[in-house]
């Protein structure tokens, strides 16, 4: 049943669409700076933004902060919203309860192919804007120059004429942003560990729209129903009067990942944020659980 | 094959199906009859497990449903309302699909029970199109082919011949009577009495979510014991018969008679000119409309049915 959802996962048009509007997100705003040189300043604007114009290895970092507000929870959720909904409205749904397909089953698969749909968009994300990063912003000053402090220059070689502006920037070698440099093992780590906590994250989000889609008949109406529950989340972390309940909101360690590029690495809020994306994921699938498995299936 | 006792589903305050007490035996082509409604799809779905019943007992091959549910549904083919297909993916791509997600499909096997089940519905020669891009009758066809990949012992059909051209319904009326016979127990629901009449052995009418006849066919259609005659000189039939004729319009005589046969030698020898004569059974149209309360306008008698659903003309 797992390589069933995966297939029809794979083979849906809207899957390589969305994961496209994603990677071209941060394909835009690479553009612009590296047309315009107009990165924003340091502490302003999204995480990393600022030191891309220095080295454009480190785009990946800033390409996940860009998608992780809104593009990627966008696609979480609709993908996730639709599982059970967009069965049941399609009326597949009862021909593979009576195939039969237990509903026990059904719901664990559906989770593992949201989990992989996320997965494969932020690998996407990363490469493409690696390959962003690399070409359109070009390398570090120091592959340039060729001496190499983070001894990663002699890793990479820029494309032929793929870095244009690279001879024209000032900026230093990739360091952490506690100011240490990191090796070119060190950041492969940090961004596949940075890849796994986001797409964890994001795993309360799908927990959330495959309860409210196990409610529902109506797609958009689950997927809607988990984003305006984000929403909500992200304003009230913000809000210093709901500091009693930010702990639990399934958007308070969302920005975690970056303690992953600090020397050393700030295990405490990855930890926090692991743990309550757990739980959100028990307690909504479960809540999916009993619903779904006792409901009387009409459409 | 399927028996259920006093099985009651209640949606809210509505009592969708009561106190339905079910036989279907092992070889039958049973048809369930009722107008829509009456509760036959609800029904279907409890079968299947897909609705749990408020109370009652369901046993489906011999096993508890919908507690063992999952034991019995491999071995059923079923056509739940309208079929149900990804519209982005093609024909075949659909049941191989199917037949992947559940248990008992080898994947040896599978290109094969899929071929053959696309031959006998018909779409032998389906290409590579997706869905999206059929026509109703041909996802019909598919849906009936989705349920004989796995060679079910029962079938359980809704509606199965549902935006089919009369062809069509010709084609897969034969192919159920030709399952049947290889010893596949057909259960079917419709609210079409033509089809169900031309179908089927037995027949289970719903009413309102009860079941309000439920009976074998042939007897429930047994001679009358009139017998209509038509014929060119009808003065010197009646003059011949004399109180046995009930009623005669023009041509057209009823008349009491327990035995045909006799009667037509009877008019023979006296030089009647017989253009036809046969002996009186009541249609299913009777039968259903006898025992329910519905007006004819809520069964598909021919040329009632809305919506362009195509009858099957005898």
């Amino acid at each position: 049943m797992i390589t069933v959802e995966l297939f029809k996962l794979v083979r849906r048009v809207r899957t390589w669409f969305t994961i496209g509007l994603i990677c071209a997100l941060p394909l835009v705003v690479a553009i612009f700076i590296a047309v315009t040189h107009l990165a924003p300043p340091p502490g302003q604007g999204s995480a990393f933004l600022s030191a891309v114009l220095d080295d454009g290895q480190l785009y990946p970092a800033a390409a996940l902060a860009l998608v992780l507000p809104v593009f990627l929870p966008v696609a979480v959720a609709v993908v996730a919203g639709e599982s059970i909904a967009g069965e049941a409205s399609a009326g597949t749904l009862r021909y593979l309860l009576a195939r039969p397909v237990g509903r026990t089953r059904l719901l664990v698969s559906k989770l593992i192919s949201v989990t992989t749909f996320t997965l494969v968009a932020v690998a996407a994300v990363t490469v493409t804007s690696y390959a962003t990063g690399v070409l359109i912003l070009g390398p570090s000053r120091a592959a340039a120059v060729g001496t190499s402090p983070g001894g990663l220059s002699g890793s990479i070689a820029p494309g032929a004429g793929g870095a244009p502006t690279a001879g024209l920037q000032a900026g230093a070698a990739i360091t952490s942003l506690s100011g240490t440099p990191l090796t070119t093992l060190e950041l492969v780590e940090r961004v596949l560990g940075a890849m796994a906590f986001i797409t964890v994250s994001m795993l309360g989000v799908a927990a959330i729209a495959i309860f409210l889609s196990t409610l529902t008949d109506s797609a958009l109406g689950a997927a809607l129903g988990a984003l305006a529950t984000l929403v909500a989340s992200e304003v009230l972390v913000t809000l210093d009067a709901a500091s009693a309940v930010q702990p639990y909101l399934p958007t308070r360690y969302w920005l975690a990942w970056i303690d992953f590029f600090r020397q050393p690495i700030f295990w405490r809020d990855i930890q926090r944020g692991f743990g309550i994306q757990a739980v959100y994921v028990v307690v909504f699938l479960a809540a999916a659980w009993a619903n779904f498995a006792t409901r009387d299936i009409t459409t | 094959m399927i028996t259920t006792q006093n099985l009651t589903k209640r949606f809210g305050n509505v009592e969708a199906v009561r106190e339905v007490s079910l036989d279907v035996r092992e070889g039958d082509r049973y048809g369930l009859l009722g107008p829509n409604g009456s509760g036959k799809s609800t029904l279907v779905r409890m079968l299947l497990g897909l609705v749990y019943a408020t109370s009652g007992e369901i046993s489906v091959l011999g096993q508890r449903v919908p507690k063992h549910v999952g034991r019995v549904l491999p071995e059923i083919g079923a056509l739940i309302e309208e079929p149900a297909a990804y519209p982005h993916l093609s024909g075949r791509a659909n049941l191989r699909l199917l037949d992947a997600a559940g248990p008992d499909g080898a994947r040896r096997t599978r290109r094969r029970r899929v071929d053959d089940a696309l031959e006998q519905v018909g779409l032998a020669g389906i290409d590579r199109r997706p869905v999206r891009a059929y026509s109703l009758g041909m996802r019909q066809r598919l849906g009936l082919a989705a349920a004989l990949v796995r060679r079910p012992r029962l079938l359980i059909l809704d509606e199965p011949t549902n935006g089919l051209d009369p062809r069509g319904i010709r084609d897969i009326r034969d192919l159920l009577v030709g399952l049947n016979a290889e010893g596949v127990t057909v259960f079917l629901s419709s609210h079409l009495l033509p089809e169900v009449s031309a179908l089927c052995t037995r027949i289970g009418v719903l009413d309102s979510g009860r079941l309000v006849l439920q009976d074998q066919l042939a007897s429930l259609q047994k001679p009358t014991g009139r017998v209509l005659i038509s014929t060119d000189d009808p003065e010197r039939a009646v003059a011949t018969l004399e109180d046995l004729v009930e009623h005669r319009d023009g041509a057209d005589l009823v008349v009491r008679s327990p035995d045909p046969t006799e009667l037509n030698a009877r008019l023979v020898g006296a030089g009647v000119p017989v253009r036809s004569l046969v002996a009186q059974r009541r249609s299913l149209e009777e039968i259903v409309l006898d025992v329910t309360g519905a007006g004819s306008d809520q069964f598909g008698v021919p040329a009632a049915e809305p919506g362009g659903t195509v009858e099957a003309s005898p």
